[in-house]
C-alpha cells in the first residue's frame, strides 16, 4: 500500500482528471447526441444523411484512433489551439474526441427511445398544430429521454472507463499514473492495480446506482 | 423504422419549401467541409504525395496488411478466449450453489467495471514482478480483452439464458436430463442463438478495443498505420482516414450479420435429414 499512501496526492489529482473529463465529456455528449436525434429524425433528407453518416463512422472506429486523430491531427498537424497552456489544450483535444465518439452511442440510445413513444403522443401534438420542432422538443423527446435513463447510465459509465485512453493526447488521467506508478515500485503491482481499479468501482458503482434508481423513477408508465 | 409520424406529410407549399431547406442544409454542410477541406490543404494533406503511398504494394504489405494482421489475431484471439470465459462464468452464476454463484458475481462485475487499459498496463507492465517473465504486447492485450469482454459476454449470455420460457428447464428435467445436460444441451443453445446480435454487436467492440493495443507498443493496425505510414510519409491525416475506413467497413459488415440473424423469418429453413 505504500506506493499508493506516498503518491497519494498524485493519484488523486489523476482521478480528479479523470472526473472532470468524463464530466464535460457527457454535458458535451448529451447535448451533440440529442442534436444528432433531431437530425436523424428530420423531415429533411440531407439533415438525416449527415447524421446517419456520422454516427456510422464515428461509431465504427476505435476510440483511440479517434484520439489520436484530435490529437495528432487536430492539434499537431492542424494546429488547433484551444488554450496557450499545453494541459489545457490537451484536454480540450481530449474532451473534443471523447464528445465526438460518445454523442453518436447518445444518438442511437435516444432513437431507440423515441421508437418507444406511441404514435398517438406525435399524433396528438400535431393534431394541436405543433410543427416538427416544437413536437420533437415538447412531446416525443422528453418522454424518448426517460424511457433511455438506464442506456445512458451504461454510456457514461463506458464514457468513465474510456477516459483512460485520453492518455494518447497527453492528458495526465488516472491509466497515466498508474503505468508510471507500476513501473516504478515494481514490488506492489496488485496493490496498485486494485487501487485504481478501486478508484473506478468507487466512480462507476453510484452512478450504476442512481441511474437504475432514477430510471425506475422517471419510468413512464402506460 | 421512419419516423414520418413526428411530421405532416407536406403539402405542395411544403414541398418546396423542404426542397429549399434541404438544398440549404446541404450548402451549409458542403461549407463545412469546405472548411476542413482548406484548413486541411494549408498543411498539404491533400498533396499527391501524401495520398499515393497509400495505394503502393509496397506500403500494403510493410504497413497496412501486417498491421491488419495484428489487429485480427488479438481480436480473433480476445473472442475465443472472451467467448470461453463467458460461457463458462454466465453457467457459474447461474449455478444453484451460492458458493459459485457469488464468486462468479464478484469477479464479473470486478472485471466490468475495470478500465481495459489498466487491465492491459497490469499484464505488461506488472507481469515481471509477479510471475517472473516479461509477457509480450500481444499476451498483455489479449489478456484484458479477455477478462473485460468475457464479463460482458457472461452477462449477455446469462440474460439470455434467463429470457428462456421456464419450460424449456422444466421439460429437459422431465426427460431425466441432469443440470449439466440441461444447461449444455437445451439452455445454452437457445440463448446463444437469441443472443447472437447482442454477441457480435460485442465482438465489434472487441475489435475496436484491439486498437489500445498501441499503446504498449502491440503491432496492430492503428500503430503501423498512424506511426508506421505517418512517420515515413508525414500524412497523419490520408493515414488516419484510411485506417478508419478499414474499421468501418469491417464493422459494418459484422453489423450487417448481426442485422440479418436478427431479423426473424429469414433463417434459411433447415436442411432435409439426408435418406439413407
Amino acid at each position: 500500500m505504500d506506493a499508493l499512501l506516498t503518491e497519494g496526492g498524485t493519484v488523486l489529482a489523476a482521478f480528479w482528471m479523470t472526473v472532470r473529463l468524463t464530466a464535460v465529456s457527457a454535458l458535451g455528449s448529451l447535448v451533440l447526441g440529442t442534436l444528432l436525434t433531431a437530425m436523424r429524425v428530420a423531415p429533411l433528407g440531407s439533415l438525416r444523411a449527415a447524421a446517419t453518416a456520422y454516427v456510422t463512422v464515428a461509431r465504427n472506429t476505435p476510440l483511440t484512433l479517434v484520439l489520436l486523430f484530435t490529437g495528432l491531427g487536430l492539434g499537431a498537424n492542424l494546429g488547433l489551439e484551444l488554450s496557450d497552456d499545453i494541459a489545457t489544450n490537451n484536454f480540450w483535444l481530449a474532451v473534443i474526441g471523447l464528445t465526438a465518439y460518445t454523442s453518436a452511442f447518445v444518438c442511437e440510445a435516444l432513437r431507440s427511445g423515441l421508437n418507444t413513444v406511441p404514435v398517438g403522443q406525435a399524433e396528438a401534438a400535431r393534431s394541436l398544430g405543433l410543427g416538427f420542432v416544437r413536437t420533437l422538443a415538447l412531446i416525443t423527446l422528453p418522454q424518448a429521454f426517460r424511457a433511455v435513463v438506464a442506456p445512458l447510465g451504461s454510456i457514461l459509465i463506458a464514457l468513465t472507463k474510456n477516459t483512460t485512453i485520453a492518455l494518447v493526447v497527453g492528458v495526465a488521467e488516472a491509466s497515466v499514473r498508474m503505468r508510471e506508478l507500476v513501473e516504478t515500485y515494481g514490488d506492489q503491482v496488485i496493490e496498485i492495480f486494485l487501487g485504481f481499479a478501486a478508484g473506478f468501482v468507487l466512480l462507476c458503482l453510484p452512478m450504476g446506482l442512481a441511474f437504475g434508481w432514477l430510471s425506475k423513477r422517471m419510468a413512464v408508465t402506460r | 423504422m421512419t419516423y414520418a409520424n413526428l411530421y405532416e406529410v407536406a403539402g405542395p407549399r411544403g414541398v418546396r419549401r423542404n426542397r429549399v431547406l434541404t438544398g440549404v442544409v446541404a450548402l451549409v454542410l458542403l461549407a463545412l467541409a469546405y472548411v476542413v477541406y482548406v484548413r486541411f490543404e494549408e498543411k498539404e494533406q491533400w498533396a499527391a504525395a501524401k495520398w499515393a503511398p497509400l495505394l503502393r504494394a509496397d506500403v500494403w504489405a510493410t504497413f497496412i496488411l501486417p498491421g491488419l494482421a495484428g489487429t485480427l489475431a488479438a481480436a480473433v484471439a480476445g473472442v475465443v478466449l472472451a467467448g470461453i470465459f463467458g460461457l463458462v462464468f454466465a453457467t457459474a452464476r447461474l449455478s444453484e450453489h451460492a458458493w459459485v454463484r457469488v464468486p462468479a458475481a464478484v469477479v464479473v462485475e470486478f472485471f466490468r467495471s475495470v478500465p481495459l487499459l489498466l487491465l492491459i498496463f497490469f499484464a505488461f507492465f506488472g507481469s515481471y514482478a509477479l510471475i517472473g517473465v516479461n509477457v509480450s504486447a500481444f499476451a498483455a492485450v489479449v489478456f484484458g480483452l479477455t477478462l473485460y469482454n468475457g464479463s460482458v459476454i457472461a452477462e449477455i449470455v446469462r440474460a439470455g439464458v434467463l429470457s428462456l420460457p421456464r419450460g424449456q428447464r422444466e421439460a429437459a428435467y422431465a426427460v431425466g436430463m441432469r443440470k449439466g445436460q440441461v444447461m449444455r444441451l437445451v439452455l445454452l443453445p437457445q440463448a446463444l442463438k437469441t443472443m447472437l446480435p447482442a454477441l457480435i454487436s460485442q465482438f465489434v467492440v472487441l475489435l475496436k478495443d484491439s486498437a489500445l493495443g498501441l499503446i504498449v507498443g502491440y503491432d496492430e493496425l492503428v500503430d503501423r498505420g498512424l506511426n508506421g505510414i505517418a512517420a515515413n510519409f508525414s500524412n497523419v491525416i490520408p493515414a488516419a482516414i484510411l485506417i478508419a475506413a478499414i474499421f468501418i467497413v469491417i464493422n459494418m459488415a459484422l453489423d450487417r450479420l448481426a442485422h440479418r440473424l436478427s431479423r426473424p423469418g429469414t433463417r434459411r429453413p433447415a436442411k432435409p435429414a439426408l435418406a439413407v
